[in-house]
């Protein structure tokens, strides 16, 4: 009976599944005293989940959770991405002038091409494989937008969303071990930084953990850093790699 | 009414994905070429510009925020709902990619935060 009632309200139950995953993530962050963001240990979780359940749609393929794949399908994604734009002030990334501007762009193509070259060692070949898994590199959004937009497998897209949230991790663990050593002390520097590593979560967890007043910098660029990505990913960078390589 | 924030955002993405349509189709491809990118500006354009007109306020602005602030959970439903098991055997990509990315990027704020102008930096 109680099986199904869940299974024929897929989506609240989704709703209700994910609602006690990010309560357990915070939990588990809070062990970690928020040095790794709740955000970061709920992907996790999730992709631990898909991996246990196995099956091409991971956990969305049980029944009961069959109302995961429509709430984490492409529509409401993408309705959800685009809706963070709103409150972006335009005239706030002028302030941080062309510094911030730059690190912006030059964070977005080392993250790409660097994706891309790793992708490439691997044996991946084809443009829309490579396009994802180096839009992965540069965030865990930005990978599986580009990817679902061009068409990649699952798999690829798996791949490209664990690659952004490797990046995540890494980006929080490490900012305040390296943070002295790279000038990482002043609102300038957190406002490159922001624009470099572009990862929000990554970015906003990693300058708590060295500066708390060094938070909001750094949100000002990496804010721009997912839009411009996923304006880029499967647009540019796609028309690049698909010349370079033309299968 | 929170309907019409909800509603404009629903507007600019269904915008923005077939302008993306339209791109890839110019070029020859069954793809969608920056559509979420395209609807986010035109998100930030007509709610900048319909705020500065009274039209945009906190009850109309509260459904678009509620999609913005849903956007980890949906995140995490999408992670869920991967072939994550036919990824596991291409893991090592993520691992290297992921790492790679941010080994040069440290090394890049280093260079950058240390770059002229920094002169009112006090240590």
């Amino acid at each position: 009976m109680l099986e199904s009632l869940l299974m024929k309200n897929g989506l609240l139950t989704a709703f209700a599944v994910v609602g006690l995953a990010m309560l357990l993530a915070q939990g588990l962050s809070r062990l970690s005293r928020g040095r790794l963001h709740g955000s970061a240990i709920a992907i996790a979780l999730g992709l631990i989940g898909a991996a246990l359940a196995g099956g091409n749609n991971g956990l969305a393929d049980l029944p009961l959770l069959s109302g995961l794949g429509l709430m984490g399908g492409s529509m409401l994604r993408d309705l959800a991405i685009v809706a963070t734009a709103q409150g972006v002030r335009l005239q706030e990334f002028a302030r941080s002038g062309w510094i911030g501007a730059l690190s912006l762009a030059l964070g977005l193509v080392i993250s790409f091409v660097s994706g891309v070259l790793v992708a490439l060692a691997f044996g991946y070949r084809d443009a829309v494989s490579l396009t994802t898994l180096g839009a992965g590199a540069a965030t865990y959004i930005v990978g599986p937008v580009t990817g679902a937009a061009l068409g990649a497998s699952s798999e690829i897209m798996a791949l490209s969303i664990a690659t952004g949230l490797v990046k995540a991790i890494a980006v929080m663990m490490a900012t305040p071990f390296l943070a002295p050593f790279i000038g990482l002390n002043n609102p300038r520097a957190a406002m490159i930084f922001g624009g470099l590593m572009g990862t929000n979560s990554g970015v906003m967890a990693g300058l708590a953990a060295t500066d708390p007043k060094l938070v909001p910098y750094g949100a000002m660029t990496a804010t721009f850093y997912t839009g411009l990505g996923c304006l880029l990913g499967p647009s540019l960078f796609f028309m690049i790699i698909r010349s370079l390589c033309p299968t | 009414m929170p309907i019409f924030g909800t509603a404009l955002l629903a507007l600019c993405l269904l915008t923005g994905l077939g302008l993306g349509r339209l791109i890839g189709a110019a070029l020859g491809l069954d793809a969608d070429i920056g559509g979420v990118g395209l609807a986010m500006i035109l998100l930030i354009v007509l709610g900048d510009g319909l705020k500065r007109r009274g039209l945009f306020l906190g009850p109309e602005e509260s459904g678009v925020t509620y999609w913005g602030q849903m956007y980890v959970p949906i995140v995490v439903a999408m992670a869920a709902s991967q072939n994550v098991r036919g990824a596991i055997g291409g893991g090592a990509v993520a691992l290297f990619a992921g790492l790679l990315v941010v080994l040069l990027s440290f090394g890049l704020v280093g260079l950058l935060a240390k770059s002229k102008g920094n002169s009112e930096d006090p240590s």
